[in-house]
């Protein structure tokens, strides 16, 4: 064929931008990943545009109102051994979730060696800091609610939007690390059950990919809502 | 070939998700550390320097997009992009929203007798 040197070939796997147009116009599969982990990223890429709109939202109305929007540094302090530390509570948070992202970057890894024993235990071990992030998470909303008494209407220290775009959005993020620690507790009691022996381990991957986007959103949260 | 292992599963030394935990929980640290400025632009800085490393680091190493093929990559990463749009327009608008409400309400208190709360 006289233009096949032009137009890369179907499949050929070359890199780069020669690498796009072969892969979106060849007649096959776009993507050369497992069909799951294709469709992790699909869904990542929605929850991504969900939490956007959240955080968006909440920069809207802090920008918008003329009240003074409540310091988190001070709302979010910690009383240890009589001194305020801010913020100490969710730095803590911050490097649960951090820890727990390394030990599931690890559970991927002895996953695809087939060490199914280790990255089930590894697995195991996120689950259980994501577990205890949500605990961590319901103190907070208890200490907020009961004693310092912000409601998703108003609260004393300022600018009445601060509940709502905070329960709203750490809400909507709890949620996400809850059914984390569902989904990971689940696929590693079949990783050490043995049932993906045949299939391969790249569930474990799928499953990390879910995990290190709840961490990832963390990140963004922190930042805007915690720090700013 | 390069990309071979791609088919298979991401498989890379284990020397790199130490380096890369440890490197996330100095950016934490650091993160953490900001509170402890005076608000302003050096400390805005830096909050979105650390977001946007750890952020990078994550994305990259941890949920392997730095070995995936560009397909994939600007698939997931390419649509993002339009979200900076609605995040500037919503700064705008939020802008403007807080301009009309101190305009509206530092205007002239209402004629005597007329009581209808806003």
């Amino acid at each position: 064929m006289a233009h096949s040197e032009t137009v890369p070939a179907a499949g050929s796997n070359e890199p780069g931008w020669q690498g796009i147009v072969g892969d979106w116009s060849a007649d096959k599969q776009t993507f050369q990943v497992p069909w799951g982990k294709a469709m992790m990223w699909i869904f990542l890429l929605s929850d991504t545009f969900i939490f956007t709109c959240f955080l968006t939202g909440y920069m809207n109305v802090r920008i918008s109102t003329p009240v003074a929007w409540p310091n988190p540094s001070e709302v979010f302090a910690l009383q240890v051994f009589g001194i305020d530390v801010p913020l100490l509570l969710i730095g803590i948070m911050t490097f649960d979730l951090i820890t727990s992202s390394g030990t599931m970057a690890l559970a991927v890894n002895f996953g695809y060696r087939r060490d199914r024993g280790r990255a089930a235990a590894l697995m195991f071990i996120t689950a259980a800091f994501g577990a205890i992030f949500v605990g961590m998470q319901a103190f907070e909303w208890t200490k907020l609610i009961v004693e310092e008494g912000i409601r998703p209407w108003g609260n004393p220290m300022g600018a009445s939007q601060f509940g709502a775009a905070f329960f709203m959005i750490t809400g909507f993020h709890g949620l996400h690390v809850s059914a984390g620690v569902a989904y990971l507790t689940i696929v590693a009691m079949k990783v050490l059950r043995g049932d993906y022996e045949k299939k391969g381990y790249e569930i474990v991957e799928i499953a990390g990919l879910y995990w290190h986007f709840v961490d990832l959103v963390w990140v963004f949260i922190f930042a805007f809502f915690y720090l700013w | 070939m390069a990309d071979a292992h791609a088919a298979t599963g991401q498989q890379h030394p284990l020397k790199i998700y130490f380096y890369i935990w440890g490197l996330l929980f100095l950016f934490s640290a650091a993160s953490y550390g900001t509170d402890f400025l005076q608000h302003g632009y050096f400390r805005w800085g830096l909050i979105l320097l650390f977001m946007a490393l750890k952020a990078g680091f994550i994305v990259a190493i941890f949920m392997h997009m730095a070995w995936e093929r560009l397909a994939l990559i600007w698939a997931i990463l390419g649509p993002p992009i339009v979200l900076l749009v609605l995040i500037g327009l919503m700064a705008v608008e939020g802008d403007y929203t807080e301009l009309t409400r101190l305009n509206f309400f530092s205007a002239p208190l209402a004629p005597a007798g007329h009581t209808e709360a806003h």
